[in-house]
C-alpha cells in the first residue's frame, strides 16, 4: 500500500466517521444523563429524509440542516415524554422511535416525491460543499506534508469540522461547566440532584435535547454531504455502531472519538479492499462489517478494562412521596 | 388492593393503545391523500377474504407467533431480548444445515430434525448474551443487538462463501430436496374436503407454532422452573433469597428465547422459501417484540397479536399494491403499537387508573 492509498483512505476514515462521532456525542449526552437511547439511528434517519427534502424543495442547504435537526428534536421529544413523563421503558421507546422513522420516512418520502421512496439528488448548492483551507493548492506537491494538509484535512464539508470540534466543546460542558455536572450527577444519582433542589425532569430533557440536535446534524450530514439525496435505510445502522463506540469509548467524549475514528476506518478499509490478504490468511469483507459488534461485546463483558454505564442509566426517576 | 380490576389491565389497556395506533395511522393516511376506512376494507379484504389472503396472514402470523412467544419468555424473566431477529437468522442456518446434509426419509422426521436444528443454533446465538448478562454483567439488550449484526455478517458470509452452489451469484443454499417438503394448509386440508388456496404458503409449521404456545403455557404457569422464571422476574432478590439461581434462570430463559425465534426457520425457510436466502426473516424478529408486548407475554395474547400482525401484513401488501400507500406503512403501525403498548404505558394506564378509583368510591 502506497503512501497516496494511505492518505485517500484515512481521508474517507474521516468522511465516514463524522455521522458516527455526531451520533455517538448525541447518545453520550443522554446517557450520562441518566437516558439510554437506542434511538439514535431513527433520529438519525428522520434528520436525514427532512433535511435532504427541505434542501431539494427550496435548494438551501441550511434550512434543509434545520429542518432536519427539527425532525430529530421532534423524536427526542416524543423518548423525552416516554422515558421521563410517563416513565415508560426507555429501551422499547428508543426501538419504536427507530422503527416510526424507519416507516415515516419512506412513507412521506414516497408521497412528496413519488421516486420509490428517495428524494430527488441535490445540486452542488443545494449540498454542503467542500471547504477548502488557505494555500491547500499551492502545498498540494509538498511531499508527505502536502497530501497530508491538502488531501486530508482541506476540503471536507463544514459539517466534518463541526463534529470534530463537538469534541473538546463536549468535554468542555461536561466536565468544566456547572450544567455538565449537574447533568453528569443525573445519571449517577438523581435523587442527590434532586435534594439539591434542581430539577430532574429539566435536565434529563435538555440532555435529550441536546442529542435531538446532534443526531440531527448527523443526519443530515448523511443526506447532503456525505451523500446527495435520502434513500431508504440510508443511515445502515450507523446509529448502532455510535452506540457501540460510545460504549467502547466508556462514556467519555475524546474516547468517543478515538473509537468512532476506530469504527470509521474499519468501514473504510471495507469499502475500499473488499477481502484482506494477511499473512496468508484472507480476511473476508463481512469480518470486518461486525468487527465494531464484535469489540463492543468484548469490552462489555470486561475482558479488557470494563465499561460501566452510567449508575442511574434506564431507570426512570420516581420522586418519594 | 389492586387499583385496577384484572380484565381493565388484560383487556382494555391493550385494547385503548391498539384504537390510539390505529387513529393515527388513519391521519396518517388521510394525510397522504388516502382514504382510511376504503384502507382498512382492502386490507379486510385482501387478507380475510379469500383462502388466498388467509393462507399468507396465517404464514405472517406463524412466524410472528415463534418470535412473540421469544420475548415474552424472556419478559417473564425480567429480560428484553432485541436480538430475536439474529436468533432467527441462526435458526434458519440451522434448519438449512440440516436439510440440506441429512437424507431424510420423511417430511415428518425431516421436521423434526431441523425444529431441533433450528432451535439448537438460535439457542447457542442467545447463549453468549445471556452468559455475559449473567456472569458479567454487561446488558442484555445491547449484546443482542450488537449479536443481532454479528449474525447478518455471519450469514452473509456462510450463504456467499460456504453454501452457494457452484455457478450461482445469488447469495442463497440450493433448494432443499423434495422430501423435506412440508404440507402447506392446501394440501392438508383437500383430503378433508376443504378448498383452500394453493398459492398460500402457510404450511404444517403453524401447527406446531400452536403447540409451542400450549408448550409455553404449562411451562409458565404450571412446572416448577416456570414458576422460578417468573419469580425472577418479579424479584431478582427475592428469588435469590428463594435459594433460586440467577445464572440458571438467567441462562434457561434465554435458551428457551433464543430456541423459539430459531425454530421461525422450520416456517419461512423450511416451508416457505424451501432454500436459505439472505434477509430471510424480514424483521420477524423486531415484530415479535411488538407481538409480545400487545399480548401481554400470555400465550394466547401472543397468539391473538401475530393473527392481528399476519393481518396487518398481508392487508399491508395488498394497500401497496392496489393504492399509493407504501408497505412501510405497516413498520409505522408496529412502531406506533410498540410505542403505545411498551413505552407510553403509563400514559393510557395512569388516568385508568383515577378513573377506576373515582367509580368505586362512586360505589362506596
Amino acid at each position: 500500500m502506497d503512501f497516496l492509498t494511505l492518505i485517500q483512505v484515512l481521508d474517507s476514515t474521516i468522511r465516514l466517521a463524522t455521522p458516527l462521532l455526531l451520533a455517538c456525542l448525541a447518545g453520550l449526552f443522554s446517557e450520562r444523563a441518566g437516558i439510554f437511547d437506542i434511538g439514535l439511528e431513527g433520529k438519525m434517519l428522520a434528520a436525514a429524509f427532512f433535511s435532504a427534502a427541505i434542501a431539494a424543495v427550496t435548494g438551501n442547504v441550511w434550512l434543509g440542516l434545520l429542518a432536519g435537526v427539527a425532525a430529530s428534536l421532534v423524536l427526542s421529544a416524543l423518548h423525552g415524554l416516554a422515558s421521563i413523563t410517563f416513565r415508560g421503558n426507555q429501551l422499547i421507546s428508543g426501538l419504536a422511535v427507530t422503527m416510526l422513522a424507519q416507516g415515516f420516512t419512506v412513507l412521506v418520502a414516497q408521497s412528496w416525491f413519488k421516486q420509490g421512496g428517495r428524494t430527488p439528488a441535490l445540486d452542488m448548492d443545494a449540498r454542503f460543499g467542500p471547504i477548502t483551507f488557505p494555500f491547500a493548492e499551492s502545498l498540494a506537491d509538498v511531499p508527505v506534508i502536502g497530501p497530508i494538509y491538502s488531501e486530508l484535512l482541506s476540503g471536507h464539508s463544514i459539517l466534518v469540522y463541526l463534529a470534530f470540534a463537538a469534541v473538546p466543546a463536549s468535554w468542555w460542558i461536561l466536565y468544566r461547566t456547572r450544567f455538565g455536572l449537574r447533568l453528569r450527577a443525573v445519571g449517577e444519582n438523581p435523587a442527590a440532584v434532586d435534594t439539591a433542589g434542581i430539577s430532574v425532569v429539566g435536565l434529563r430533557f435538555a440532555a435529550v435535547a441536546i442529542c435531538g440536535v446532534l443526531c440531527g446534524i448527523a443526519g443530515a450530514y448523511l443526506a447532503t454531504s456525505l451523500q446527495a439525496n435520502f434513500v431508504k435505510d440510508m443511515t445502515a445502522g450507523r446509529g448502532y455502531i455510535a452506540l457501540a463506540a460510545l460504549i467502547f469509548a466508556k462514556w467519555r467524549p475524546w474516547h468517543a472519538m478515538g473509537a468512532c475514528l476506530l469504527f470509521g476506518l474499519l468501514q473504510a478499509v471495507a469499502i475500499r479492499f473488499q477481502n484482506i490478504e494477511l499473512g496468508g490468511i484472507t480476511i473476508p469483507v463481512q469480518m470486518m462489517d461486525a468487527l465494531p459488534y464484535i469489540l463492543t461485546v468484548v469490552i462489555l463483558a470486561g475482558f479488557v478494562g470494563k465499561a460501566i454505564p452510567p449508575k442511574a442509566g434506564g431507570e426512570p426517576y420516581v420522586k418519594e412521596r | 388492593m389492586d387499583k385496577m380490576p384484572k380484565w381493565a389491565d388484560v383487556v382494555l389497556i391493550p385494547l385503548i393503545s391498539l384504537i390510539l395506533a390505529a387513529a393515527i395511522s388513519a391521519l396518517v393516511i388521510l394525510a397522504i391523500g388516502e382514504d382510511p376506512i376504503e384502507a382498512v376494507k382492502l386490507m379486510v379484504d385482501g387478507a380475510l377474504g379469500s383462502t388466498y389472503g388467509w393462507g399468507y396472514t396465517l404464514y405472517y402470523a406463524t412466524n410472528f407467533l415463534f418470535t412473540g412467544l421469544a420475548v415474552s419468555v424472556a419478559f417473564h424473566a425480567r429480560m428484553f431480548n432485541i436480538g430475536g431477529e439474529g436468533q432467527a437468522m441462526l435458526g434458519g442456518l440451522g434448519a438449512a444445515l440440516v436439510c440440506l446434509y441429512i437424507p431424510w426419509p420423511h417430511w415428518t422426521m425431516a421436521l423434526l430434525g431441523a425444529s431441533l436444528g433450528a432451535a439448537i443454533f438460535g439457542a447457542a446465538w442467545a447463549a453468549i448474551p445471556a452468559y455475559l448478562q449473567a456472569k458479567r454483567g454487561s446488558h442484555i439488550v445491547i449484546t443482542t443487538i450488537m449479536f443481532n449484526f454479528i449474525a447478518a455478517a455471519v450469514l452473509n458470509y456462510v450463504l456467499v462463501n460456504l453454501l452457494r452452489p457452484k455457478g450461482s451469484m445469488d447469495p442463497a443454499t440450493a433448494r432443499f430436496s423434495d422430501t423435506v417438503h412440508l404440507p402447506t394448509l392446501h394440501e392438508m386440508l383437500a383430503p378433508l374436503g376443504i378448498a383452500f388456496n394453493k398459492a398460500g404458503p402457510a404450511n404444517v409449521s403453524f401447527l406446531v407454532a400452536i403447540a409451542a404456545c400450549v408448550a409455553i403455557w404449562l411451562l409458565i404457569w404450571h412446572t416448577k422452573l416456570g414458576f422460578e422464571i417468573r419469580a425472577f422476574g418479579k424479584s431478582e432478590q427475592g428469588a435469590l433469597y428463594a435459594g433460586i439461581s440467577p445464572f440458571k434462570i438467567t441462562m434457561i430463559a434465554m435458551l428457551i428465547s433464543g430456541g423459539l425465534a430459531g425454530m421461525m426457520a422450520i416456517n419461512n425457510v423450511m416451508g416457505e422459501a424451501e432454500r436459505l436466502v439472505l434477509n430471510a426473516t424480514e424483521g420477524a424478529g423486531f415484530i415479535g417484540i411488538a407481538v409480545a408486548l400487545m399480548g401481554r407475554s400470555h400465550p394466547f395474547g401472543v397468539f391473538l397479536s401475530a393473527i392481528l400482525f399476519g393481518f396487518l401484513y398481508q392487508g399491508g401488501a395488498e394497500l401497496a399494491l392496489w393504492t399509493k400507500i407504501p408497505r412501510e406503512m405497516i413498520v409505522v403501525i408496529q412502531a406506533l403499537v410498540i410505542l403505545f403498548t411498551g413505552a407510553l404505558d403509563n400514559m393510557v394506564r395512569m388516568p385508568l387508573e383515577k378513573i377506576f378509583i373515582a367509580l368505586r368510591r362512586v360505589k362506596a
